[in-house]
């Protein structure tokens, strides 16, 4: 049997605990390892580039006048329509289970009995979920403005780039969001399938709902903020307007770009907290 | 040079109106290894997950080198290596990634973190899977690399909540010959178990703690003495050399303090004796007189159970 060397007590006193910070570094490393190693991050990556495909395909195929009129409606199609979509998934792939998971499958137990804080776990396992999501969002990006170079040459416009900043700040917020879920249930699958539902099915209805009968500014969705990221391709720049008159009238909202930023911080904020405050308190019972 | 500790003051946790632990009071003080024993439920695990921070306590404290673990975790634990339960490993993670985490965590120096893992790993026998991931391996596989995670970083203080869980016998040995050698390094090593012989063996200290109230916390002779009916003792002689019925009872049992002998097989012998650990010493010293190929002698593992039984009445 090998017999490790063994400090005396003074060398482990000298020995420093690296600054909660490197304990986040150390945290999001290993996440994103085991994220490259599992299939979850490749499966995604297979949704997103089958996605891509298949747009790159129906529109060379049947060259769609909404696609090809001109660069602007082409990234506002491709972009904006399907973006959202793949940032709800990265958000239930990564965000899902990424603290339930901690106390269902019992991983939790190897970590939070170490010398750091449960802090540095929560937001080294985010940054490893956003750092995930963002290389998802790369690679969507680069097939879509390879796309949009193929059609309309390299002039970019530089709405797109605006639009890729608010689709990252939406990732933010739909990951605080689905960590504050995560944080909330001990159960993968249940804050798996509320993250789901809320995202997929439960905002859009709600936001059909409060703009068409009750009739006011769905400000407190977060999909409502996100609108942003497809507004900002459409020029000029949407306004809420309404049509009819009377009780027959119907009003379209649409977010501004000071007012969705702030939509989507504010989520973020204010989940990023409450998750945080939900694992600090959360016992390994 | 300062002295690991570990003290409970109070410490009390309540589920809704369940209570798991009642106002326990404990001071571990030193290098040694004391068996935290009690039957399923007794609040044996929620002790060592209230000094881990993994659960909070509803009044008290816990302190680890006089740090209160849930006011300042990350320096409470610095010295401190846990296994409580069965923790599971990322899946897709090597052995070595996920001991390079808890290296890192720890502030390993990089080439040292790999010295480390290497040794430690060797030491749980587990050198040829450090490159495989943890998700292939059995439930023992994981068990011997989470000893190797808590046993790192050269812990001085070491908690282990039933640490041979899992383990086939060989591996169980094993386990208890790294926490035997662990009192050679001068640590402190505090250690629930369900197996009597296992604390017998390995534990000098022993706290039994019974519905969340500590029944008794002292040294294991003195338990096994002060609990048994009468104050007497038992031990276990084992023999390089067949012994017969007659000569047991005639030779053995006529020795000073003996109160009775069983003859358990023909080269083992159990002896009931008399008063508190004087006599035992009068015994060894005449049952080596005696030259009769005795090659062990140490308190009867029953002992500790009888001692066990007589104070846990009951499980839950």
């Amino acid at each position: 049997m090998t017999q490790p060397t063994s400090p005396t007590f003074s060398d482990l006193k000298r020995r420093v605990l690296p600054s909660s910070v490197s304990q986040i570094g150390t945290i999001t490393k290993y996440e994103l390892v085991n994220y490259f190693r599992s299939r979850r991050f490749f499966v995604l990556l297979i949704i997103g580039v089958i996605i891509s495909a298949l747009l790159t395909t129906l529109v060379a195929y049947y060259r769609p006048s909404s696609f090809l009129s001109s660069t602007l409606s082409f990234y506002s199609s491709w972009w904006a329509g399907a973006i959202t979509f793949v940032i709800i998934l990265s958000g239930i792939f990564y965000g899902g289970d990424a603290i339930s998971g901690e106390f269902q499958n019992k991983t939790g137990y190897f970590l939070v009995a170490n010398p750091l804080r449960r802090s540095s776990i929560y937001i080294g396992k985010w940054l490893g979920a956003l750092i995930a999501s963002i290389i998802m969002l790369g690679v969507f990006a680069a097939i879509a403005i390879g796309n949009g170079i193929y059609y309309f040459g390299p002039n970019i416009p530089y709405q797109l780039w605006v639009s890729l900043l608010f689709s990252l700040l939406y990732l933010i917020a739909v990951l605080g969001f689905t960590f504050f879920f995560s944080s909330l249930f001990k159960s993968t699958s249940m804050s798996i399938l509320v993250t789901a539902i809320l995202f997929l099915f439960a905002f859009s209805l709600i936001q059909s709902l409060v703009e068409g009968l009750v009739k006011i500014e769905p400000w407190f969705l977060i999909t409502y903020g996100a609108q942003i990221i497809s507004n900002v391709l459409v020029d000029p720049y949407p306004t809420t307007a309404t049509q009819g008159f009377g009780p027959n009238a119907f009003t379209t909202y649409a977010a501004t770009i000071p007012e969705g930023i702030a939509i989507l911080l504010a989520y973020f904020v204010v989940t990023a907290v409450l998750g945080l405050l939900l694992f600090e308190r959360k016992e390994f019972t | 040079m300062s002295v690991p500790s570990i003290v409970a003051e109070n410490l009390t946790k309540n589920y809704g109106s369940f209570t798991a632990l009642s106002k326990l009071n404990l001071k571990i003080e030193g290098s040694k290894c004391v068996g935290f024993l009690g039957p399923n439920g007794a609040g044996k695990t929620t002790t060592l997950k209230i000094f881990t921070d993994m659960i909070r306590a509803s009044e008290g404290r816990a302190l680890i080198n006089g740090i209160d673990v849930h006011l300042n975790k990350k320096k409470a634990l610095a010295s401190v290596g846990a296994l409580i339960e069965s923790p599971e490993i990322y899946p897709a993670l090597t052995p070595r990634e996920a001991l390079s985490m808890v290296a890192e965590i720890r502030g390993l120096p990089r080439a040292e973190a790999k010295r480390k893992i290497e040794e430690t790993v060797a030491e749980v026998k587990m050198s040829e899977w450090l490159d495989k991931k943890v998700g292939k391996f059995s439930k023992g596989m994981k068990q011997r690399i989470n000893v190797a995670s808590a046993l790192l970083c050269d812990p001085e203080v070491i908690m282990l909540d039933e640490p041979t869980t899992g383990l086939d016998p060989r591996g169980q040995a094993e386990v208890r010959d790294i926490v035997k050698d662990l009192k050679k390094k001068n640590r402190l090593v505090f250690m629930s178990s369900h197996l009597l012989n296992e604390v017998q063996e390995i534990c000098d200290e022993v706290a039994m703690i019974d519905h969340g109230k500590l029944i008794v916390y002292d040294s294991l002779s003195n338990v096994t003495t002060r609990f048994s009916n009468d104050g007497s003792n038992t031990v276990e002689i084992e023999l390089s050399r067949d012994i017969d019925d007659q000569s047991v009872s005639r030779n053995i049992g006529s020795l000073a303090g003996v109160t009775s002998v069983e003859m358990l097989d023909s080269r083992k012998v159990r002896i009931h004796l008399s008063g508190g650990i004087q006599n035992q010493e009068r015994l060894l010293e005449d049952l080596a007189t005696m030259k009769i190929g005795m090659i062990s002698f140490r308190p009867s593992s029953s002992a500790l159970e009888d001692t066990y039984l007589r104070l846990i009445k009951d499980t839950l």
